[in-house]
């Protein structure tokens, strides 16, 4: 079950999308979630989708492997579309029975969100399947250095968020080996009814929040006693450096937004 | 009940880009009763093996049976919770899985599971606590204010507490200090040997292998590599150093000994008590000679 999750994993690999500057990757998705805003009709999105289908195609991630990791959020993609389909009120009624009506807008808006909606996460995912979580870490903090005089703590920030994605994966695994404990202890948390299921839940949560706490313990003992005390005077193992194709990507980003403003209805 | 895995091969995210196989064709028969010993160094499958045994993972290819029960990749449900109820694993470190407010309930825990009477699994909860030797007291106690050992103690206890007939023991002494070790492997033997128990134990201790078990399984690399009696098994010197494994000490100790005195003893010595005795018969039997 665990295992077929995607999101915030890294997938290392040798392409351009991974030899790619964290720093343009992050500036890439952030502006490119505006850009998404600006598809508004058929043309625009099918160049948004156009264009993250190359994203991916040069991520050389494989897209099956992409798609079935994204099983998971189908649920909310789907949820989006029927709440547009049911209760968009506008344009030509498409079809109707009983008390059930679908509008032709509301059918358009549907899917045109849920396919903004996939195309975010798909981008997100592929930055994070493809930037290891140090560099992501090292990004914001070189980014957000210029914050630094508004007195913003950005390397404790960073800190927080690298500790952070360090330990999704321990606590995954930690997730997994007590939900085993207690399924062998005739724990069931696939059946019965929402209230039972709910329940079931105390016997896995409680020892995982002991062992987060005892874990964050040990954790701050082994960064005092090798005297970490913040970014101050800290020099790097590990130099970023803006290449060609970090501008090359962030220029090309900037063709698509006005191929689109131009197309836009 | 007997277990025997046929054929059995297993994958870790199997067609993803982070695939691991990690058992290879695994042909092993367990009987009834017997206490088994499966060892191996770090990464060789002895842990992915034992989740077999009560479907906690299921084999990608070939079956496992488990008494009656035959589990394959498409077994779910109620077979599987009917196996759960027959085979109790005392995992690593068990005593994460700890989470009620007192001693008692968190015993009382997987009985309830398994739709045993609350007044029946309360004396039982009762019974272990004083079976595995902590004060009675502890039963109203949260299990979080325990020491280390007594929380391995009762979690312990969680497990027998349902009666199992086939009881898993991944790594049971791991992290504690000599004479709980010697204490908590004497409490498995004793279980073992008054309720008929099917055992089997995952360890890395050459020692306990030899002391405890009457049937020993050596995996390497995800293969079932050696499967015999611990008399053939643990002494053979050179097989287990190509699984990157050592001879138990008494064993090591034989060897020596009868190197310098240019005399082999009987028997296989499996435990230092053994090897003492021979040896004690050896000198007796010199002593007359002279």
């Amino acid at each position: 079950m665990m295992e077929k999750m995607i999101f915030g994993r890294y997938l290392p690999g040798d392409s351009i999308t991974h030899r790619l500057d964290p720093r343009s990757k992050l500036i890439f998705i952030f502006l490119f979630i505006f850009a998404v805003f600006l598809a508004n009709n058929t043309v625009t999105y099918a160049i948004l989708l156009a264009f993250t289908v190359f994203v991916i195609l040069l991520s050389k991630i494989r897209i099956p492997f992409l798609l079935g990791g994204l099983k998971p959020i189908l649920f909310l993609v789907v949820f989006t579309l029927l709440m547009h389909l049911f209760l968009t009120r506008e344009g030509d009624v498409l079809f109707q029975w009983r008390f059930i009506t679908i509008y032709e807008e509301g059918l358009r808006q549907g899917i045109y969100i849920s396919l903004r909606f996939l195309i975010l996460v798909l981008m997100t995912t592929v930055l994070t399947l493809t930037t290891s979580p140090i560099s992501i870490t090292d990004g914001v903090e070189t980014l957000l250095n210029p914050l630094k005089r508004f007195k913003l703590p950005v390397h404790e920030l960073a800190m927080m968020m690298s500790i952070a994605l360090r330990f999704i994966p321990t606590l995954m695994d930690e997730t997994d080996k007590i939900l085993k404990a207690q399924l062998a202890r005739g724990s069931d948390i696939s059946s019965g009814s929402v209230q039972q299921r709910v329940k079931a839940v105390i016997p896995l949560l409680v020892p995982l929040f002991v062992s987060a706490f005892k874990r964050a313990e040990d954790l701050a003992v082994a960064m005092e006693v090798r005297g970490y005390r913040g970014g101050e005077g800290r020099t790097r193992f590990r130099k970023l450096q803006w290449q060609t194709s970090d501008t090359m990507i962030l220029v090309l980003l900037g063709v698509l937004s006005a191929i689109m403003l131009y197309f836009r209805g | 009940m007997d277990i025997s895995f046929q054929q059995v091969n297993f994958a870790y995210a199997p067609n993803t880009p982070f695939e691991k196989k990690a058992l290879h064709d695994i042909n092993a028969t367990i009987k009834t009763g017997s206490f088994t010993a499966v060892i191996g160094h770090t990464g060789s499958g002895k842990s992915t093996l034992l989740l077999h045994l009560n479907g906690l993972l299921k084999p990608t290819e070939g079956t496992v049976q488990v008494g009656d029960t035959l589990i394959t990749s498409e077994t779910k449900g109620k077979a599987l919770r009917n196996v759960r109820r027959d085979v109790g694993i005392v995992f690593q470190f068990p005593e994460h899985q700890l989470f009620e407010e007192t001693v008692e309930k968190d015993i009382m825990f997987g009985p309830l599971n398994f739709g045993i009477p609350e007044e029946e699994a309360r004396k039982r909860a009762h019974e272990l606590i004083e079976m595995l030797g902590l004060p009675p007291e502890v039963a109203n106690k949260s299990p979080f204010e325990l020491s280390g050992g007594q929380m391995r103690r009762v979690a312990i206890a969680g497990v027998l507490a349902f009666k199992p007939s086939v009881l898993i023991l991944d790594e049971p002494t791991a992290g504690l200090d000599p004479q709980g070790r010697r204490e908590i492997m004497e409490l498995f033997e004793r279980f073992h040997k008054e309720e008929g128990l099917t055992t089997i134990l995952v360890t890395h201790s050459m020692e306990d292998a030899a002391r405890y078990a009457e049937h020993v399984i050596v995996m390497h690399e995800g293969r079932a590599v050696l499967d015999g009696p611990p008399e053939e098994v643990l002494t053979d010197a050179e097989q287990l150093a190509m699984y990157r494994l050592e001879l138990p000490r008494s064993v090591r100790f034989q060897r020596d000994f009868e190197r310098l005195v240019h005399h082999n003893l009987p028997t296989p010595a499996l435990t230092e008590e053994h090897l003492a005795v021979m040896i004690a018969a050896l000198a007796k039997e010199m002593g007359e000679r002279t």
